[in-house]
């Protein structure tokens, strides 16, 4: 999947995953795609949880070799 | 979502340690990201999160506390002995760095600029000589009264 945007978090913990994507969602335009990478089991609920409270919609979560992939569509 | 009420969280912070500190400003700074109103009432040792004189040196004691990791087993009796606070603090400290974890004044930087609201408890400025010059900038100072009208509204009310 292409996105127009990469946030890189890997190495982070809760609550910094989440801090990241809010600040990077707010530097992309309404529909456009941004790609967060993460190392915290966390962030799989985390941004489930996120997406679904803030209205944006979480398009794809993947997890290849401990690192979580997310793909997130700026809705909101 | 258009015209609905926000939601709101009201946290008393009422602990001073560098491990109770962070507990509230990890909800705080979380839940602004997710469009939650917060307030948080600083009272009694939960005062010095707030305090610039005080905020960057918060500490950890292993005195009664036996759930605190140690390297090597440790009757918790020894955490009287001189510098056995200074050595927990600085192993938690280390504890913190290892997940990359925001010290507190850089936590309460993010959750100050995200506009929580942060209240400081009269009495316990004047209790222990506490200035309104002492504390954070952005900081504001009430009582009870102003907190519960706060914490009425909200949807979730934390006691820390």
């Amino acid at each position: 999947m292409n996105s127009d945007k990469i946030v890189d978090c890997k190495g982070l913990f809760c609550p910094m995953p989440v801090v990241g994507l809010n600040k990077a969602i707010k530097e992309i335009e309404m529909g456009q795609i941004l790609e967060v990478l993460a190392t915290d089991p966390a962030s799989v609920p985390d941004f489930r949880a996120w997406t679904m409270r803030t209205g944006n919609e979480l398009l794809e979560s993947k997890e290849e070799k401990g690192v979580y992939k997310f793909f997130i569509r700026k809705t909101k | 979502m258009e015209e609905k009420k926000k939601k709101r969280m009201a946290i008393i912070a009422s602990k001073g340690t560098l491990d109770m500190a962070y507990p509230p400003l990890v909800l705080a700074s979380t839940a602004i990201t997710m469009d939650v109103e917060v307030g948080i009432f600083f009272t009694l040792y939960g005062m010095d999160i707030v305090n610039k004189r005080k905020y960057g040196s918060l500490k950890v004691a292993p005195i009664a506390n036996p759930a605190m990791p140690s390297p090597v087993p440790f009757p918790n009796i020894l955490g009287v002995l001189p510098g056995m606070t200074a050595m927990g603090t600085m192993m938690m400290k280390g504890m913190i760095k290892k997940i990359n974890w925001p010290t507190i004044p850089e936590f309460l930087k993010t959750c100050i600029d995200g506009g929580v609201r942060m209240i400081a408890c009269s009495p316990t400025m004047e209790m222990t000589g506490v200035k309104k010059e002492d504390l954070v900038k952005g900081v504001e100072v009430a009582g009870a009264a102003e907190f519960l009208d706060f914490a009425l509204e909200a949807d979730i009310s934390l006691f820390v």
